[in-house]
């Protein structure tokens, strides 16, 4: 079972990242956004001081583990969007008449997501190093993990997401560009709540991501004891457990 | 084959309850070709979908290849191959990588994946598609590829839903010809759906009607049009007085049915027009009306489903299905 289950995954993620090695210049792109942010966005922040929360670090020790946050939002968010298009033409219909395990199928579909998050994660950490971002490789990886558990879980609820709002898919575009942004702004990843007013505050505690990019800038400073970083792990496995259980009963449903 | 019975399945649109299907038995023996045939938003579809596992039953059970799609539908997707009526490879994927993936997908190993791919490509006349993305393929040559994405694990049943609506004549034909040659050489079991009735008329070996989520109507196409529609013979006489006496003469005859004239021309329905012509001519002769030409036409199976339903299968063509 387990090994079989491997090798879905294995077969989906093949299958998902062929086209991005058939066509290497669609990467180029891929790589260019985050880089936009660090260089558009991270000068702003040298401006101000006092987001160093952990030890007394540059701004980017803070602002490396946002921008990744928010790829790793952006990107498995919108990753039902290829499911739409394979709902619309027949080709998922297909590998569900296939015996093809659906929550592989759902993690395989993801992971391409995560492995372009990872390289995006690498390039963004090499180019802040000179700028004085300090590396705690272990953190970093341990970091990473907890990522790679909540792309998977936010993955498979945009693809639940695209097949409920199948055929139209009107739904998929109105409820990820509604929530998008409050899931962005309300968890201190790139201003942090701490100066903001109570509501906001209170806001900011009912949102996963909070706990999720508390946990990361611990973890990217190389601190492990903190029982913030417990919560961040917890959150982002909450949202993969709940995600997977959805994704999987809504295929199981009928598309 | 296939063994369902009293599947049924309610959707909920709006809050208003469509049956799409309501209560389907059906026995399906190994080796068959079988065409449903209905109009557009009969059930046909969403039968399909059941008996592959891709809808749940509202209720009702089915045994597809020795599989119940409830209790084990991997068992079923592992035996079964289902060309979909939308194309079934992904727009940005290349046509020898689906192929290979959907070969994994049912359990061969990377090696033979490649090694089946080949084998289909060259089958199907898919070789110099192969690094193409499927999107740039034509409507043909795309279905081409349902076909070889179908038959990669060699499945001893094969569900085609519309196969071939939406293509050219010659694209048609072609499809078909692949179809009948690859069933010939794997001994497959083939159920599919169509709207086109020359489709099922000429290819399948059972018809079975479905109209309204049910089944109406279930044999074989001489069958059907024997015992359902009938032969129409047509007799042209004279006169007007004539063609009364030939109507009235008509109806004496043991075998025929829905007899009637208009003008000169006298309309009869028998289960065979050849063997009841003669037998015809001879009550007419005796009566001694005079006939000038004498036809019988063979029934097309829109004539059994005007039978059945009083409406024809080609103006009913137009309401949409659900899902």
């Amino acid at each position: 079972m387990a090994v079989s289950f491997v090798r879905d995954t294995k077969i989906m993620f093949v299958r998902e990242f062929a086209p991005v090695l058939r066509e290497p210049f669609g990467l180029l792109f891929t790589m260019a956004q985050p880089l936009l942010f660090l260089f558009l966005f991270g000068p702003l922040l040298g401006g101000t001081q006092g987001f160093g929360q952990v030890g007394e670090g540059s701004p980017w020790q803070w602002f490396v583990p946002g921008i990744l946050i928010m790829m790793c939002i952006t990107g498995p968010m919108m990753a039902g969007y290829f499911l739409l298009v394979e709902l619309h033409s027949g080709s998922m219909e297909r590998m569900l008449v296939t015996p093809l395990n659906r929550t592989a199928m759902l993690i395989g579909r993801t992971l391409k997501e995560l492995v372009l998050l990872l390289a995006q994660a690498v390039l963004i950490i090499v180019l802040a190093l000179p700028m004085g971002f300090e590396l705690h490789p272990v953190g970093v990886l341990a970091g990473l993990v907890v990522l790679i558990v909540f792309g998977v879980g936010l993955g498979a609820l945009s693809f639940a997401l695209a097949i409920a709002s199948h055929p139209g898919g009107e739904l998929f575009y109105s409820i990820t560009q509604t929530i998008m942004f409050p899931l962005i702004l309300l968890s201190g990843m790139l201003l942090p709540l701490d100066f903001g007013p109570g509501w906001l505050q209170a806001l900011g505690a009912i949102n996963p991501v909070t706990y999720i990019v508390d946990a990361e800038r611990l973890l990217f400073s190389g601190v492990f004891g903190d029982v913030s970083v417990l919560y961040g792990a917890l959150a982002a496995g909450l949202v993969a457990a709940i995600g997977l259980a959805v994704g999987t009963r809504s295929m199981r449903r009928g598309v | 084959m296939i063994h369902a019975r009293d599947l049924t399945k309610r959707f909920t649109v709006k809050k208003e309850t469509v049956e799409a299907v309501r209560g389907i038995d059906l026995d399906v023996e190994p080796g068959g070709l079988v065409a449903f045939l209905g109009p557009n938003g009969a059930g046909k579809s969403t039968t399909l979908r059941m008996l592959t596992t891709l809808l749940p039953a509202t209720s009702g059970s089915a045994t597809v290849a020795g599989c119940d799609i409830a209790a084990d539908p991997a068992g079923v997707r592992r035996r079964i191959g289902y060309i979909g009526q939308k194309n079934s490879a992904g727009e940005n994927f290349r046509v020898r990588d689906e192929l290979v993936t959907q070969g994994e997908c049912f359990g061969l190993t990377r090696a033979d994946a490649k090694r089946r791919a080949g084998e289909l490509l060259e089958l199907l006349s898919l070789e110099k598609l192969a690094k193409r993305t499927s999107s740039t393929l034509s409507g043909g040559q795309r279905r081409r590829l349902d076909i070889a994405l179908g038959l990669i694990h060699q499945p001893r049943l094969l569900f085609l839903d519309e196969p071939s609506t939406g293509l050219d004549p010659q694209s048609r034909a072609d499809i078909w010809g692949h179809i009948l040659r690859l069933r010939e050489e794997h001994d497959m079991t083939l159920f599919l759906t169509t709207h086109y009735l020359e489709e099922a008329d000429n290819m399948a070996e059972r018809v079975i009607i479905v109209d309204h989520g049910r089944v109406i109507a279930d044999g074989t196409a001489q069958q059907l049009k024997s015992d359902l529609a009938g032969d129409h013979i047509t007799l042209t006489v004279r006169d007007l007085p004539e063609a009364a006496r030939a109507a009235e003469v008509a109806e004496r005859i043991a075998t025929a049915v829905d007899t009637g004239s208009d003008g000169m021309t006298v309309r009869l329905r028998v289960p065979r027009a050849d063997t009841a012509m003669p037998e015809v001519l001879r009550a007419m002769e005796t009566a001694g009306v005079k006939v000038a030409a004498a036809e019988g036409v063979r029934p097309s199976l829109d004539d059994v489903f005007l039978s059945l339903t009083g409406r024809s299968l080609r103006e009913s063509d137009t309401a949409d299905a659900p899902a």
